[in-house]
């Protein structure tokens, strides 16, 4: 039995994390979130930003970490929707474009935004490094056309739009290492103002740049797009799922604390 | 008398009229921007000149200030958007390259009303063949290349170059030799990276000393990629390796193979091959992201020895957790000189050393200055940021 | 002469790609761009390389009827259906666009969740109190793992709020997250980088100089 506990068959742990994600689904419960000072300082960023000002907000992250991003970017373009504050949405990860262009079109909708002059979505271009680089010079040199192929001097927004001197901040949500290629070719070359949303698997990484200053604001994780859901005092996915998450994390935490009690019950019993 | 009374009015009528005129006529009380020089931009490609100017007291009631270029004809048209009081700097990255730029930058108040400064000297944009911002960097890179180089030389034919044991590369042999006993397949995954990757790169090094063993073995060796240039650079080194091994015979190029470039798709590929096939050992040696805890743990599930090695730090603690050895950052771009034991790759590691002592030293110095009030280290350091 | 050229080739590119990093030059960053374009003008071609191994694999295992064969026509299949639809009308089509989302999506989110199941077993296996280093592993994991979610401070105000000290010490368990990752976390995580840094440059003068020359298949 006592051997049985340590060496637990690994399904009987998936199916209790199974339990721990479905029963506060069908039971939500709601739990106080403190607000991490990364998170704010990005909402602090957008909050004192002039009504007309813009910003990028870039879709780096697939379908496979939606759960994590997609509230984030939601978060976000509510509130610069809210602040009239123009947003650039683009996205250097093919898979990233179906689902930025939907966002942007879902949450513009609820919010009586307008294509083409409160937002654009340019869609996805090959190629990190000169995509970067080339929008610090000129936008329309990378992107001539935006994502549903009109040209983008046609775009009303773009008129007062030609590179990062119109872009106050870039928001990166990302899955992966973009993040850190939009802060070494947009933030060293160019000094652009450069915050991120990324997975709870890669935070750590993100702490180097946020100590130097070289991101001005970070949200981790579905921990922080909970956060930035309180703070635009719209609370929706984010929430939920922090909630759930929760739930997740006690529950490892307890078996990791009965597996060391079975550990050490056994390793006495031997003794 | 009335003669009198009339004239005194219309003097004090024409007074009062002069007066309003002349204080109309004025001149804003705030004075232009001064101060105001057109640069060409160091350390850039030529495309840009920087206009600066002293700010006008915060006081004086500007609400902003614009920049005015000269065009083709003479005339001057404004560039870029209304500046913030405060600023007094202005770079015009939108020049037309080899023509000279005039520019004067306009105060504005409230009122609209505007004060022009005087117009700066034409300035030719030229671009810069050093980036002397990146000087620091440069003498940072050529310290560590001479140490890592010296070290190189000094070790060209010294057999004797200390290296610590590093148990997941000791265990290379093991997980070969175990997958022979078992006559099971080798498993290699490469990770995401590209063929430009560093890790990659180590990581293609060790597959080229792993293919020496199994050639030798007859063992059979996977390599499922993840990247189409990988994939052909691969095949070329296996088979390279099973020829220099004198087994060319043994060599089949239908173990190395293009899975997919997803993310998911690979690791579930890669998953796949793990359970129908049961290797007997699994590297996963290169650049991973969220799917090293998906692979590894599928592997430990099925009982395979397994030595992992990475340089993506935040994927260590689910590679460590779940392999039997991990190659921990630059163990990984050891591996080669480990491997191969030749002097002056090992004269490398010995180099890379150094260049730890160097840091360190600089480290514990600049802390020293520190705490006694000198920052000249750190802002230097920064600066090389 | 076969591995000569490529070595001088190598050594060539990897100096002058070198140098064009410390100059800003419209010519010097013509050649790098140049250089990344021609990287990346090859990609394409890879990708039909590897297309047509792909499918030679699927081929083969279809005609020698391996185990589960069946299953590489489904590879076909996949690769038609979105070529088909995918080159004439674009990812804006609504048939691409109903495929990605109700295909790619589900299952590329299906794999990733899987994380969260294999970060349980794995965590319960590895977090055991054997020895003094792997206790501290187990205390910093617990607190980092609370820290994260609303119920970590909630346990924990709840567990000050018993002491004099609730004011002072409200959302420790945040906090202690915080500055676990703020300071033993980063300090590690420099420590490895710095080291992975030399590491990289160290193989980069291998690789320059020819010292190291395996990924060219081979030591000599």
């Amino acid at each position: 039995m006592l051997t049985k506990l340590v060496n637990m068959d690994r399904r009987i742990v998936f199916i209790l994390v199974a339990l721990a994600v479905i029963i506060p689904m069908m039971f939500p419960i709601s739990l106080p979130i403190s607000i991490s000072k990364p998170t704010e300082d990005l909402y602090n960023f957008i909050d004192g930003l002039e009504e007309g000002s813009a910003i990028m907000l870039v879709f780096d992250y697939g379908p496979s970490s939606l759960a994590e991003l997609n509230p984030m970017a939601k978060a976000i373009l509510k509130q610069c929707f809210e602040k009239d504050i123009k947003v650039v949405g683009l996205t250097l990860y093919a898979v990233g474009t179906t689902m930025g262009s939907d966002l942007m079109k879902g949450v513009a909708e609820e919010k009586g935004a307008v294509y083409g002059e409160d937002y654009v979505f340019l869609g996805f271009r090959p190629g990190i490094e000169l995509v970067i680089l080339g929008m610090g010079t000129d936008i329309s040199s990378i992107y001539e056309k935006d994502y549903y192929e009109t040209p983008i001097v046609e775009l009303p927004m773009m008129s007062n739009i030609k590179n990062y001197d119109q872009i106050e901040l870039i928001v990166d949500l990302a899955s992966g290492n973009l993040t850190e290629s939009w802060i070494r070719f947009a933030n060293v070359q160019f000094n652009q103002q450069i915050a991120a949303g990324v997975t709870g698997v890669i935070i750590s990484q993100m702490y180097p740049y946020l100590q130097t200053g070289q991101l001005i604001g970070l949200i981790s994780g579905i921990a922080g797009a909970a956060e930035y859901e309180n703070l635009i005092e719209d609370p929706a996915k984010g929430v939920l799922w922090i909630n759930i998450e929760s739930f997740v994390h006690l529950l490892i935490v307890l078996l990791v604390i009965i597996g060391n009690i079975a550990f050490f019950v056994q390793r006495k019993q031997e003794e | 008398m009335i003669h009198n009374k009339t004239f005194v009015c219309i003097t004090a009528c024409l007074l009062i009229f002069l007066c309003g005129t002349y204080a109309f006529s004025q001149e804003p009380t705030f004075s232009p921007p001064t101060n105001v020089t057109a640069k060409d931009t160091p350390n850039d490609d030529g495309s840009s000149i920087t206009v600066t100017w002293d700010a006008v007291p915060e006081d004086s009631g500007i609400t902003g200030y614009k920049i005015l270029r000269n065009t083709n004809s003479g005339e001057f048209e404004e560039i870029g958007k209304q500046l913030e009081p405060t600023a007094t700097q202005f770079k015009d990255s939108n020049i037309e390259k080899g023509k000279t730029h005039a520019y004067y930058v306009q105060a504005i108040t409230d009122s609209e009303t505007v004060v022009n400064s005087q117009q700066t000297e034409g300035v030719l944009a030229t671009g810069q063949w050093f980036h002397t911002g990146k000087s620091q960097l440069f003498i940072a890179m050529i310290i560590l290349c001479a140490a890592i180089l010296g070290s190189i030389y000094l070790s060209r034919n010294n057999q004797d170059v200390f290296v610590r044991r590093i148990p997941g590369l000791e265990a290379v042999d093991e997980a070969i030799g175990r997958a022979t006993e078992m006559g099971r397949s080798i498993l290699y995954v490469l990770g995401l990276g590209g063929v430009s990757g560093p890790a990659t790169i180590a990581s293609m090094t060790i597959l080229g000393q792993v293919a020496r063993r199994t050639a030798d073995y007859e063992t059979t060796l996977r390599v499922p990629c993840n990247d189409p240039i990988v994939l052909n650079v691969v095949r070329e080194m296996v088979k390279a390796s099973y020829l220099d091994e004198g087994r060319p015979d043994a060599y089949s190029e239908e173990d190395i193979f293009f899975l997919t470039d997803s993310q998911f798709a690979y690791a579930a590929g890669v998953d796949g091959m793990m359970l129908r096939e049961k290797p007997a050992a699994i590297f996963l040696q290169g650049t991973f992201y969220a799917e090293s805890l998906i692979l590894a743990e599928t592997g430990n599930s099925i009982g395979a020895i397994q030595i992992a090695g990475t340089d993506s730090e935040h994927q260590l603690p689910f590679l460590i957790t779940a392999c039997d050895y991990t190659l921990i950052g630059e163990e990984l771009y050891a591996a080669s000189a480990y491997l191969s034991k030749e002097p002056m790759q090992l004269g490398s590691l010995r180099g890379q050393d150094w260049g730890k002592v160097l840091i360190f030293l600089t480290i514990v110095f600049g802390v020293l200055l520190e705490l006694f009030g000198v920052n000249w280290i750190t802002t230097f350091l920064q600066r090389v940021g | 002469m076969k591995r000569q050229i490529p070595l001088i080739l190598c050594f060539l590119f990897g100096v002058v790609m070198l140098l064009t990093q410390f100059s800003p030059h419209s010519y010097s960053q013509g050649v790098y761009e140049e250089v990344l374009n021609w990287a990346r003008i090859i990609t394409p071609f890879a990708l039909i390389f590897s297309t047509i191994t792909l499918l030679q694999t699927h081929i083969t295992r279809i005609r020698r009827r391996t185990e589960h064969w069946q299953y590489s026509f489904i590879v076909f299949v996949g690769i038609a259906v979105m070529v088909i639809i995918g080159i004439p009308y674009g990812p804006q089509h609504p048939w691409f666009e109903w495929l990605f989302n109700n295909v790619q999506l589900p299952m590329d989110a299906t794999m990733f969740s899987l994380l969260a199941f294999f970060i349980a077993s794995a965590a319960y296996r590895a977090f055991r109190a054997r020895n003094v280093e792997a206790s501290l592993l187990l205390i910093t994991a617990v607190i980092v793992m609370l820290g994260n979610v609303p119920v970590g401070d909630l346990i924990w105000n709840r567990l000050i709020s018993l002491t004099p000290w609730s004011e002072t010490f409200a959302d420790g368990s945040s906090w202690m997250k915080q500055w676990i990752l703020d300071n033993p976390n980063l300090s590690a995580r420099r420590g490895i980088i710095l080291g992975v840094s030399l590491g990289v440059i160290s193989q980069s003068i291998r690789i320059i100089l020819g010292i190291e020359r395996s990924y060219l298949g081979g030591g000599d």
